[in-house]
């Protein structure tokens, strides 16, 4: 029987309905649970008056990120240097306490395996292609780069997750956002997904999951593909897909948490069929092409006010749209940027190279690749690299990555959120301004008053060395 | 999740429009482990710039509705919005509309969002300023002790719940037959995903 062509995002939604209801709803079982410190602690309370347990705590996986300190965690007698703010360290203990009395695998601040839980999930092969993946982020959306449908859920579904290992959704929409030709010198994954984040605007992917398509995502390592799944919340999309390919298998393959032996062989023959059919179609489609992205940085408060490197700050009256000019001119104020400066004359203060956005080794190498040899201009105060996690740290220390951070004078830490929002120590102080790989430029977003530009960790890296916002590509070595 | 078939007594007369989450409970307190004592920074910046603000006047102490503008809830999806409302005793809010995302955190948490075309909202501020209202959830209507009658739909589903006090964890912990079926079928079809962190020994 010739079945009805299917996109990738239907096949990963049929193959996970435990019921269906008259209205269109889904009973949708979950095959993965990342859980942290922040968004669990109630959903936890709530287990327990009411006397529930957690369905498959075979299915859920623990670890802190967002309140952790970055700075060392245990001393030189190596005991556990105690988090200094008590609301932190008093989510970090709930979070102890709750894995433990409900028998969830857990990896603690000062496990090799921690990091921030979109790092971990693809890191130990937990987040597979074709699986349900659920975790309280809004960027759990990340995990679509290796083919998985993820995204985030409230406090109130996190307890549903728990208790059942199900969620009650309605479909959505899909959008297919293609992409054609190839990115150009200099240009990453996080300049193209801030370009079409641009095009789309924040609510442009609003009930839509987005499959990228084209050869530039074919070409793409995981890294990279997760950087760009990453950020399809900023486009207001509920998740982003990318089909899982050789270069995902290669990837998973020998992973602590992927199948192996016959299992990963019959994992793979199932994998093969995830991509969406030829002839299925798509709600909406959006054509991009590759040859126009150069890298790209954010001038406002919000992930679409991008413009290329080479461009300068807009004026609110390029705007067409009335309500738009206004939230313009209100992010230029935040900002403090004059309408018509050249992006590369902003100067910035701090920098930041971390996030679930951009902390994998490629992007830790990419930034590294632009500082050797190089040092971090005089203005800037504060610059870290915070790597996604302690596995990712081991492997860039093992590259020698470390060092090149450290001489260059930016200061190497330990894995986590970090600056990415300003709800541990890490935060960029009033009024200055902040070169970040992390994902959301909004106003307060790295702190109270910080000013945010989104970039690339090459771009990060440039804008160190020059002090302001800077072209990677007038980086390129003669050498290279 | 308590049961929810009338809410009467004392509204509080906000009216404020575009209410957002940060509004009702700042970011500080994303830090708590706990859904009670949100009360407490319920409306923190506002009480604390206005020292005769609404939600301090002892008459409106305990109250359990609010009655509130346009676009109630919108901003960060922050849940303990919800939770601090219903901390300060708040079981019912009525306005003209509601972010999606609070709204569902709302039903979520047992409170009961009543939208009102806005001509009904102002009479209501009125009648609040003095009296009591009443919600009647099984009549779907809002009446006050001057005999306006307002009537008010909402999701069969939602107004289920809410009167018999199920919670959506329960109602699905009622499906576990279903679940446990899935779970069979998965452990064969795809025994890599059922195996999860107890992969590879
Ligand atoms: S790095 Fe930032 S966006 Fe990612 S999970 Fe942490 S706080 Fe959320």
């Amino acid at each position: 029987m010739a079945s009805k062509p299917r996109t990738l995002y239907e096949k990963i939604w049929d193959s996970h309905v435990v019921e269906r209801r008259d209205d269109g709803t889904c009973l949708i079982f979950i095959d993965r649970h990342l859980v942290h410190e922040v968004t669990s602690p109630q959903a936890f309370e709530a287990l327990r008056i009411a006397g529930r347990k957690v369905r498959r705590t075979d299915l859920t996986l623990a670890v802190p990120d967002h309140n952790l300190p970055t700075t060392a965690r245990l001393d030189a007698h190596g005991q556990h240097v105690p988090i200094a703010d008590p609301q932190s360290a008093q989510q970090l203990a709930t979070l102890e306490k709750n894995v433990a009395d409900f028998g969830i695998r857990y990896f603690n601040a000062t496990a090799r395996e921690q990091g921030i839980v979109h790092v971990v999930g693809p890191e130990q092969g937990f987040s597979l292609p074709g699986s349900t993946i659920v975790c309280g982020d809004s960027h759990t959306a990340s995990h679509g780069g290796i083919g998985a449908l993820a995204f985030g859920i409230g406090t109130s579904e996190v307890e549903h997750v728990l208790a059942t290992q199900t969620l009650l959704l309605t479909p959505s929409k899909s959008m297919e956002v293609r992409v054609e030709g190839l990115l150009g010198p200099g240009v990453t994954p996080k300049d193209l997904i801030l370009h079409i984040i641009g095009v789309l605007g924040t609510a442009g992917g609003t009930g839509h999951v987005i499959e990228y398509r084209g050869k530039v995502f074919e070409e793409m390592s995981v890294e990279g593909r997760l950087t760009v799944s990453n950020m399809s919340i900023e486009a207001g999309a509920r998740a982003g897909l990318i089909a899982p390919d050789e270069t995902t298998l290669a990837y998973l393959k020998g992973r602590p948490l992927a199948p192996q032996g016959a299992e990963w062989d019959a994992a793979v023959k199932y994998w093969r069929t995830l991509h969406t059919d030829p002839g299925a179609e798509f709600d909406t489609s959006v054509l991009i092409n590759a040859a126009d992205i150069a890298p790209t940085v954010t001038w406002g408060t919000s992930p679409e006010d991008v413009v290329p490197i080479t461009g300068s700050v807009p004026s609110p009256g390029s705007f067409a749209d009335p309500s738009k000019q206004q939230a313009a001119a209100k992010s230029l104020e935040y900002m403090g940027l004059v309408p018509g400066t050249p992006m590369t004359e902003i100067p910035v203060q701090n920098i930041f190279i971390g996030s679930c956005t951009n902390s994998r080794i490629e992007d830790l190498r990419a930034a590294a690749e632009v500082l050797r040899g190089r040092r971090i201009a005089s203005n800037i105060k504060w610059a870290i690299v915070v790597p996604g996690s302690g596995l990712v740290k081991e492997q860039a220390e093992a590259e020698g990555l470390d060092k090149v951070f450290t001489d260059a004078g930016m200061e190497w830490r330990e894995p986590g959120c970090s600056a990415c929002l300003g709800m541990n120590p890490d935060k960029v102080p009033p009024g200055e301004s902040c070169a970040s790989t992390s994902n959301r430029n909004f106003m307060g977003r790295q702190g109270p008053g910080a000013r945010t530009h989104l970039v690339s960790p090459a771009m990060a890296a440039a804008a160190a060395v020059t002090g302001r916002l800077a072209d990677v590509r007038d980086f390129q070595r003669e050498d290279a | 999740m308590e049961a929810l078939r009338a809410v009467d007594g004392r509204a509080i007369p906000f009216g404020r429009e575009n209410v957002d989450t940060d509004l009702i409970i700042p970011a500080r307190w994303l830090k708590t482990i706990s859904r009670e004592g949100l009360g407490e920074g319920a409306f923190e910046a506002l009480r604390a710039s206005d020292p005769d603000n609404i939600f301090d006047q002892p008459e409106y102490t305990g109250a359990p509705i609010l009655v509130a503008g346009d676009n109630f809830g919108c901003g960060s999806s922050r849940e303990h919005a919800a939770w601090a409302l219903l901390d300060m005793g708040i079981r019912a809010v009525i306005a003209p509309s509601f972010s999606d995302i609070f709204a569902g955190n709302a039903f979520k948490n047992g409170i009961l969002t009543v939208a009102l075309p806005q001509t009904a909202i102002d009479r209501l501020m009125e009648v609040a300023a003095t009296d009591p209202i009443s919600i009647d959830l099984e009549a779907q209507s809002v009446t006050t002790p001057f005999q306006d009658r307002f009537s008010f739909e909402i999701d069969p589903f939602r107004k289920e719940c809410l009167l018999q006090g199920l919670d959506e964890v329960g109602l699905t912990l009622a499906r576990d037959a279903a679940i446990t079926d899935y779970e069979t079928r998965l452990a064969n079809a795809r025994p890599w995903l059922a195996r999860g962190t107890a992969a590879a020994a």
